[in-house]
């Protein structure tokens, strides 16, 4: 019997052919653990090892709340600087985990573990990336392996052209409307189709993202001309064979869905949840004054969605109503900013540029929201409190809805601008 | 007592981001649904249960949303459901995470978990319920979680955890 794209890469993890179902004990490439979720794992990595099992696979990034907002989190930076010191390995503090992942470290093909919920984000390069807690980074940085039960695939196949001013993001909350918070659950989303494959990687990385969203424990395009671009872009050679990282024609589905895009418009997820999802325009009539609006974090702030803000604020200033927060998802994407003159351009027009790293999303730094306050975030999640009081209202939505929204200060659907 | 929960609870709402900046579990015991249901930190007793419906622990990796229940005294969380990251961080942890539908169980309901016969037994209505409870997690409960079983076994111990297949 054939086999799907991830049970071809757990079987190459674990040295014998598997399928969904199969319990396997899999080696890693590459084991992630950012600033909390590493410094829970320190204890249990002490109580059963001395020494990290290989110090080049060992991946610690500082995004979620660098540069250190208050004492609590200054603690537990520092738990983690003490621990990567004694194993020899650096701290990272160049932008978001999945994204420094995505342009240094994940190849096709590759079987990763990430203490962070949306480290499907990687799928997108057509590897398994695959989001746990502490205390299995603990064990994977002291032995290099995790068990897995092999998941069922789920094939969602996309086709048609998307129209001017909806992108990928507009595709997967349309997506995440049809599965809602549980219906990729232990699945591995396997996305295909021929929008798909005109997709570039950043664009596919929006797609793999949320799936976490949907609660996938993985999510994966299948690499082609597409990946060996983006990978000779970021200066690593592509080391893949498109011809058996794929999936097998007679591989088993759990299901096999289609969506076709061809006359999707811009979409936007109300709090607080990912499935209540409404088109913009149908929101825009509301006229819902908006606090904040934050592009960034590791669904959509790589350079490809800075274009997009760019283009869009061309002709108009910022509504002097809102907070427009922008946080470049890396330093690289920082420096691209700065090379095509954005950085200069955004910020004469009154947007804040915060550091490269997670941002305002998580509620933590960099633009925590206040009672009954709105914002419009390209980030992934609405759950009440996540960007800081309870009460405040995040709605999911494109960077170019989101700098559509920072010009008239209300939700606006972006094709007026474009 | 139960304390009874809807779907899509997620980490967020556990053990919120802004909180949730400390490796000790007792601080974590105080902050437990701060937000959400500010009075379970407080009222909360040992031996107590969560009884949810689907997708419980939805959302962010955190595993502290499961140390803080655990510290909490927290038997089982029962849920018609779970999230996979969440389910995976209760069996490391050793916390019966157990799949079984008791939404209509009484707060104050007196419950026994008969972990051989996969049953949640609900004495005060007098019926039990069919409950799925893996292997996997008796073990680890027993042994009170992964860490725990590891570092009595050895590392090269996780394979014995496992059906052959």
């Amino acid at each position: 019997m054939g086999q799907t794209i991830a049970e071809k890469i757990f079987s190459q993890h674990s040295g014998r052919k598997v399928f969904a179902g199969d319990f396997v004990i899999a080696n890693l490439d590459l084991v992630m653990a950012h600033d909390t979720t590493c410094a829970w794992a320190i204890d249990p990595f002490y109580q059963i090892a001395k020494k990290v099992w290989d110090k080049k696979k060992i991946f610690i990034p500082f995004d979620h709340a660098f540069p250190a907002p208050n004492v609590a989190m200054a603690k537990l930076q520092s738990k983690i600087r003490v621990f990567a010191k004694e194993q020899g390995i650096p701290v990272t503090t160049d932008g978001v985990c999945h994204q420094i992942m995505s342009e240094r470290f994940i190849n096709p093909g590759n079987l990763i573990l990430g203490a962070d919920s949306h480290t499907p984000t990687g799928g997108g390069l057509g590897a398994l990336t695959i989001g746990v807690g502490s205390t299995d980074a603990a064990i994977a940085m002291a032995t290099g392996t995790c068990w897995f039960k092999v998941p069922q695939t789920i094939r969602i196949k996309i086709t048609g052209k998307l129209k001017n001013g909806v992108f990928s993001k507009d595709v997967i909350l349309k997506i995440a409307k049809e599965f809602g918070p549980e219906g990729g659950n232990y699945r591995i989303l396997e996305y295909g189709g021929e929008t798909v494959r005109n997709f570039n990687v950043p664009a596919r990385l929006t797609l793999t993202n949320m799936s976490a969203e949907m609660g996938a424990k993985a999510a994966i395009v299948e690499p082609d001309e597409q990946t060996s671009q983006y990978l000779a872009e970021n200066q690593r050679p592509s080391e893949f064979d498109k011809n058996t990282l794929w999936s097998d024609q007679d591989a088993h589905y759990e299901k096999v869905m289609n969506f076709d895009v061809s006359n999707l418009e811009p979409q936007i997820a109300e709090p607080p949840d990912i499935d209540r999802v409404k088109k913009v325009k149908a929101i825009e009539n509301k006229k819902i004054k908006i606090d904040q609006v934050f592009i960034g974090s590791c669904t959509n702030c790589r350079i490809e969605d800075l274009d997009v803000v760019f283009q869009i604020w061309q002709k108009s200033d910022l509504n002097s109503n809102v907070r427009t927060i922008i946080t470049p998802a890396s330093k690289l994407v920082y420096l691209q900013a700065l090379a095509k003159g954005y950085i200069e351009f955004f910020t004469k027009k009154n947007a804040v540029i915060l550091n490269p790293g997670c941002g305002p999303c998580l509620g933590r730094h960099g633009g925590v929201l206040y009672d009954n306050e709105v914002c419009v975030s390209t980030s992934n999640r609405n759950f009440t409190g996540r960007m800081g009081s309870p009460k405040a209202l995040i709605y999911l939505a494109s960077p170019a809805t989101a700098a559509a929204s920072a010009i008239t200060g209300y939700i606006t659907d972006p094709r007026n601008y474009l | 007592m139960n304390w009874k929960f809807a779907n899509n609870i997620n980490t967020d709402l556990i053990t919120p981001g802004r909180y949730n900046i400390t490796t000790d579990a007792k601080e974590l015991a105080k902050i437990v649904f701060i937000e959400f249901r500010p009075e379970f930190a407080k009222k909360v007793q040992r031996g107590d249960y969560i009884i949810a419906g689907n997708n419980f622990g939805c959302g962010s990796s955190r595993e502290t949303a499961v140390t803080a229940l655990k510290a909490c005294g927290i038997k089982a969380i029962i849920a018609k459901s779970f999230a996979r990251i969440f389910y995976r961080n209760c069996i490391n942890q050793g916390v019966l995470a157990i799949i079984s539908d008791c939404i209509d169980f009484g707060v104050n309901d007196r419950l026994v978990i008969d972990l051989k016969k996969q049953r949640i037994i609900n004495i005060n209505q007098k019926k039990q319920v069919k409950a799925v409870i893996p292997s996997l997690i008796v073990k680890l409960y027993e042994y009170e979680g992964i860490i725990a079983y590891l570092k009595q076994n050895g590392l090269n111990s996780l394979e014995k955890l496992f059906p052959k297949t």
